[in-house]
């Protein structure tokens, strides 16, 4: 059994290359996993001290944050204030405080929790992901990146490096919610995040809604969006496109946490809340 | 009094927020071993053996089964019905099998994942309705409920109602756990642990290690709370701890896991109350007919207890002629019930609060009214038949609560417009509970406190009272530095210790400041007495007074105050010498969308006869009242075939701050002739109201009456669409 | 939850600042931080209430943020400042928490005095007044059983009251310095 703390993208790439190794960066899933004995690693690579992997700047294409981007820093950052804000809003409902200042986008992704908070927000705003390995980089959306229940696109000697969240009109609803079990420190029962742009006649032009915790992973509510697509945002179609996703788009359990039944029904009226507002009456 | 009435420094505070109090993860024992637990992975079955991988060099180890208890393989409590492990029988999930310690914490792990039990799994009880073994029943009765039913007033109505209550978990944030050292040469042993009672845990070495008392030495270290969960656990977790350190020939510290303890020890009794209630037309209570049912689990433990606690406080703080209590408390397969502050009363409070706003709503009058009209008042008659003599702060709670809040001013249940996304709304609670052992039981236990002269004069004061974060020490500090006339760094507090301190009673029951505490006034009023008065400062006279061959010593034992009587048969008569009374008003804010619930603003009024330390009593009720707005909607505790599903700290919910309502406290002091300076207890007390006070202002939110506690977003949803159909996907 | 990880990997060196010291010690690199603190460093201020993460109790502080010890393996404290509560600069929290009483049993006092530290002296970096509302958001993280929270937040406001910090209280249900993200939709 081995730790290796890299020191530079270059080092932990190499490690990766060499070896597969469980990546370590915050800790706030590994190292309870770790304690439970539920994960015995042969091998771990701390990338926490890979500087290569922070920062957060704009480029012509959008906004690029590192993987190791922390919910605070995610939280205290104008950049994403300005070009990504709910991606704020859902950072600060991860946990609390102290889970906010190790957590980090990278792992959020990476551990591919299908309650992951901050998940639904990069599929809303249709952000991509760069992989990168000693055989080169490549980039693929967070939704083909999260491919199952704690599954991911990526390759045994592939760290996640960045994500690249695009520029988003200007006029764009963004809208998050998150259900826990209390107001901080909880797990999701339902998250939602939704983008939406009307064009000049008022018709939904582009409509990007995914949710988390009512299924293996989260997921698009295609049923949802093809359902609005097209259409004037009224407070009928809202609530029946939000009724029929509610029915079709997801795969709720019961679990410790909550029931099938309550996920369902809170999918449905959350969306329908969160647009409410936002309707052509009636 | 100068210290009494206003609020003291904690005597324990400077070591807390230096963190520099030691609890027992915090002592360092050379050669100290690490102790584990083997349990059963069923709730039901007979153990036929326990195997050992050949694999595992068990010469690092040591085992200790039922066969190396050198006394009896009895977990002393109340009935001798719980193995100290389990040889054949199991009857719940998570029953200890066998008890492993070895050097490391890694060795440990790894012995205990060598071993593996043989089990025929049984199919388990797990439907309390459906057991027939009853630990324990009985019924309270005045006047006559039958006849009251056969021949209603014209105008009176029967009203019926169910509640259900879950079970729910103390959640200390310090874990049991405890160090055994192995015994001496003439066997006596020593333990020193987490924990609420120091006797109790001495009393179950003396029968699992077949000592005399003397032997069995139990020290109480700094303990993370307790809650009654640190009541009779503590004992199982030192006859096994004590156990390997015999086997061993090592100190052993057994400690548990967060896991661990959150799967196997013992929480809140589930209860189902049912309600039949006459009314008249004007809101007169005529009779109460009620039905109560404990689950105990597959022990006793202290069921008895609670199912007698539960029943006595069933009918509420009311006036009514005619009552009937029938209760029963039964076995199951769950892991056994027990003690949790409130110990049985907010399940029966719970019920008789919904019913009350039941009531009120089916006759059309305002919560509140129907409270008033019906509350007991001093020289009012309860339902075993006890006369209210004195110290019933019934209407001024009331009159605070709800004048505070504007709650009787708050049209309840009124019609809300349909568009709102949220909702906002009012209720209430009036409750009481009684302080001290049920009848005569402070009798029985005979506690006693010492006090004793240092030879520098100051004061020692001897109890077998454990601080737990209530205040006990403070308390006691408060309290003796008045009665001696002596200065707060006059009085010296021994550490409970069975070797030292005499056995005061338990720490539980809402006794310690009434009962314990009274017991400590007298001690030193007559310890005063005899240093004599004078110019000096206490502690020179007292030096004086022993230099001239003073006896220093005082111990007092408890004694009941006069005239009360209780007849333990019938449950007839004096239940408790006095009762805390309180009044909570709740505003919730209903989220429509997920039906979440934020409790937003809490007022409580509490009669708590004299505030011996002000700030520490709100303290208490703060926290009492957030562990019940906790039960109220947010804390969950279910069970699968036996096995307890919230056995993480992410699952098993507590409120943050977040979660926590602005308090408004109101102390009412309505002193008890027999309590200290006229105090009465109220550990508990804040435990009782808030659960029904939540879902009573659920209700005038969302005009659902919801009956089963915790009323979490599910159930409400459930509620809501069973109300609102159309609203069904 | 007991060190597992105690296990994983030949130790290493680690030096890292402690309460103001210079400290280097010989660990596993997975062992907990916390575990570090309680055994190797016999630190026993900083608790251990469940190993997962959940209950804040663990809290210290790293190169100023409030940190749980029990997520944190210790190869990662490599070169960085760390604080418990047994260190300096904490004088006017415990005096406020003495003063409000804001202990009870205790053993969440630790977390909650390094939780209010890293709160305060980051409000004081930003110039952010300390609102009521603003220290519930912060000790959100640090779980308590036996106060129900009030005592301890009147001993945050007034422990930044002592360190000439802008206190303004507020409402109490107003949004900290986060903000609600639940929107109030128009009737």
């Amino acid at each position: 059994m081995s730790v290796v703390s890299a020191r530079s993208l270059a080092e932990a790439l190499r490690a990766l290359a060499e070896a597969p190794a469980l990546v370590l960066a915050g800790g706030t899933d590994l190292m309870v996993e770790f304690e439970s004995g539920r994960t015995q690693p042969a091998r771990v690579l701390d990338i926490l001290r890979v500087g290569e992997l922070r920062g957060i700047a704009l480029q012509a294409d959008g906004l690029r944050l590192g993987a190791l981007t922390s919910c605070t820093e995610i939280l205290r950052a104008p950049l994403v204030r300005q070009h990504a804000p709910l991606l704020l809003e859902a950072a600060r409902e991860v946990g609390a405080v102290q889970i906010q200042n190790r957590a980090t986008l990278g792992g959020n992704l990476g551990t591919a929790s299908p309650a992951a908070d901050l998940n639904p927000v990069l599929v809303a705003l249709g952000a991509r992901v760069r992989l990168v390995s000693a055989r080169g980089a490549r980039e693929l959306s967070v939704e083909e990146f999260l491919t199952g229940y704690r599954a991911t696109a990526r390759a045994p000697d592939e760290l996640i490096e960045s994500v690249l969240v695009p520029h988003r009109p200007a006029s764009e609803l963004a809208r998050f919610r998150k259900v826990g079990t209390r107001r901080a420190q909880s797990i999701a029962k339902v998250v939602v995040a939704l983008t939406l742009t009307r064009d000049a006649r008022g018709a939904v032009a582009e409509l990007r809604a995914a949710a988390g915790s009512v299924a293996e992973r989260t997921l698009r509510l295609a049923t949802f969006e093809r359902t609005l697509l097209g259409q004037r945002l009224t407070r009928r179609q809202l609530s029946d496109a939000a009724r029929a996703s509610a029915r079709s788009d997801i795969r709720p359990r019961d679990d410790v946490r909550s029931t099938a039944d309550y996920r369902r029904h809170v999918l449905a009226r959350v969306l329908v809340d969160l647009l409410h507002a936002d309707c052509d009456a009636p | 009094m100068r210290h009494v009435g206003t609020d003291l420094v904690r005597t324990d505070g400077p070591a807390k927020v230096a963190g520099s109090a030691r609890y027992v993860a915090d002592l360092l024992v050379p050669g100290v071993w690490f102790g584990g637990t083997l349990r059963s992975p069923v709730a039901c079955g007979t153990l036929r053996g326990i195997e050992r991988d050949a694999g595992f060099d068990w010469s690092r180890v040591v085992v200790a089964g039922p066969g190396d208890l050198p006394g009896e393989n009895v977990q002393a409590l109340i009935v001798d019905d719980q193995p100290v492990l389990c040889e054949r029988d199991i009857r719940h999930w998570g029953e200890p099998l066998l008890l492993v310690a070895a050097p490391d914490r890694v060795t440990l792990q790894a012995a205990l994942a060598a071993l593996r039990p043989r089990i025929d799994e049984h199919e388990g009880l797990f439907d309390a309705e459906l057991s027939t073994q009853v630990f324990k029943e009985l019924e309270i009765a005045r006047g006559d409920v039958e006849q009251a039913f056969r021949a209603p007033p014209d105008g009176s109505r029967v009203i019926e109602g169910t509640y259900r209550s879950d079970s729910q978990e103390q959640l200390y944030i310090e874990p049991q756990g405890c160090i055994a050292w192995p015994p001496a040469a003439d066997g006596s042993l020593l333990v020193q642990g987490s924990l609420q009672c120091p006797h109790y845990v001495r009393k179950a070495l003396v029968r699992a290690f077949g000592i005399a008392p003397e032997q069995a030495r139990v020290v109480q270290l700094e303990t993370g709370g307790g809650f009654g969960g640190k009541e009779e656990y503590p004992s199982v977790v030192a006859c096994h701890a004590a156990l390997l350190a015999r086997v061993a020939g090592h100190p052993v510290q057994l400690i548990y896991e967060r896991h661990e303890d959150l799967g196997v020890t013992p929480k809140r009794h589930p209860a189902r109350v049912r309600h039949r209630t006459l009314v008249a037309a004007d809101g007169t209570l005529l009779a109460l007919d009620i039905d109560v049912l404990f689950d105990g689990g597959a022990y006793t433990t202290l069921s008895p207890v609670v199912l007698s606690r539960g029943a006595i406080h069933a009918a509420g703080p009311y006036r009514c002629e005619n009552v009937r209590i029938r209760g029963r408390v039964v076995a199951t397969h769950h892991v056994p019930y027990g003690a949790f502050r409130g110990f049985g009363a907010p399940q029966t409070c719970f019920a008789i609060e919904r019913q009350m706003d039941r009531i009120a709503r089916e006759l059309g009058l305002h919560p509140a009214a129907l409270r008033r009209k019906n509350a007991l008042e001093l020289r009012g008659v309860t339902a075993t038949g006890q006369v209210l003599k004195e110290s019933v702060g019934a209407r001024e709670v009331l009159d605070l609560a709800l004048g505070r809040s504007g709650f009787e001013r708050h049209p309840w249940r009124a019609a809300r417009r349909s568009e709102e996304r949220v909702r906002r709304g009012l209720g209430m609670s009036f409750f009481f509970h009684g302080a001290g052992f049920t009848g005569s039981g402070e009798q029985l236990l005979q506690g006693r406190v010492r006090v004793a002269l240092l030879p520098d004069g100051r004061a020692e004061v001897l109890a077998g009272s454990t601080e737990i974060g209530q205040g006990t020490n403070t308390l006691f500090t408060a309290i003796a530095a008045d009665a001696l006339g002596a200065a707060v760094d006059d009085i010296v507090l021994a550490q409970p210790d069975t070797a030292r301190v005499p056995d005061s009673g338990p720490t539980v029951a809402s006794r310690t400041c009434m009962v314990v505490g009274g017991c400590l006034e007298r001690a030193c009023r007559e310890l005063a007495q005899r240093v004599g008065a004078g110019a000096a400062a206490f502690r020179e006279r007292a030096a004086a007074f022993l230099a001239r061959g003073g006896d220093g010593v005082v111990t007092v034992t408890y004694r009941a105050p006069a005239g009360l009587s209780w007849d333990d048969a019938r449950y007839r008569g004096d239940a408790y010498p006095v009762y805390g009374w309180a009044c909570d008003v709740a505003e919730v804010e209903v989220d429509l969308a997920s039906f979440e619930v934020r409790v937003l603003r809490f007022w409580t009024a509490v009669d708590v006869g004299k505030a011996i330390q002000p700030r520490l009593v709100a303290g208490q009720i703060e926290g009492g009242s957030l562990q019940a707005v906790g039960f109220a909607h947010l804390e969950v505790v279910s069970s699968e075939r036996g096995r307890v599903q919230q056995d993480r700290l992410a699952t098993c919910i507590i409120p943050t701050t977040l979660d926590t309502p602005e308090f408004f406290v109101d102390l009412v002091e309505m002193p008890f002739s027999n309590g200290p300076y006229g105090a009465k207890g109220v550990g508990e007390l804040p435990m009782d109201g808030g659960a029904p006070a939540v879902l009573s202002a659920i209700e005038d939110a969302l005009g659902l009456h919801l009956d089963t506690t915790p009323a979490t977003s599910e159930r409400i949803l459930a509620a809501w669409l069973a109300a609102h159909p159309e609203e069904r996907l | 939850m007991r060190s597992r990880s105690e296990a994983l990997g030949p130790p290493i060196e680690l030096a890292f600042v402690l309460n103001g010291r210079p400290r280097a010690v010989v660990a596993p690199p997975l062992r907990r931080l916390l575990d570090l603190l309680r055994e190797e460093l016999a630190l026993t201020g900083t608790k251990e209430g469940c190993g997962e993460g959940e209950c804040g109790a663990c809290t210290v502080l790293v190169d100023g943020q409030a940190t749980l010890a029990c997520l944190v393996p210790c190869c990662q404290v490599a070169g960085c400042e760390v604080r418990t509560v047994e260190g300096p600069e904490l004088d006017e929290i415990r005096a406020a928490f003495l003063a409000e009483g804001g202990a009870q049993c205790g053993i969440c006092t630790p977390g909650m005095i390094t939780a209010t530290a890293a709160w305060i002296e980051d409000c004081r970096r930003s110039g952010a007044t300390v609102t009521l509302a603003g220290a519930r958001q912060a000790l959100a993280g640090n779980l308590c059983r036996c106060t129900g929270y009030a005592r301890i937040l009147e001993a945050v406001l007034l422990a930044a009251r002592e360190r000439g910090l802008r206190v303004e209280r507020g409402e109490y249900g107003a949004s900290g310095e986060s903000g609600e993200s639940r929107r109030e939709a128009a009737p």
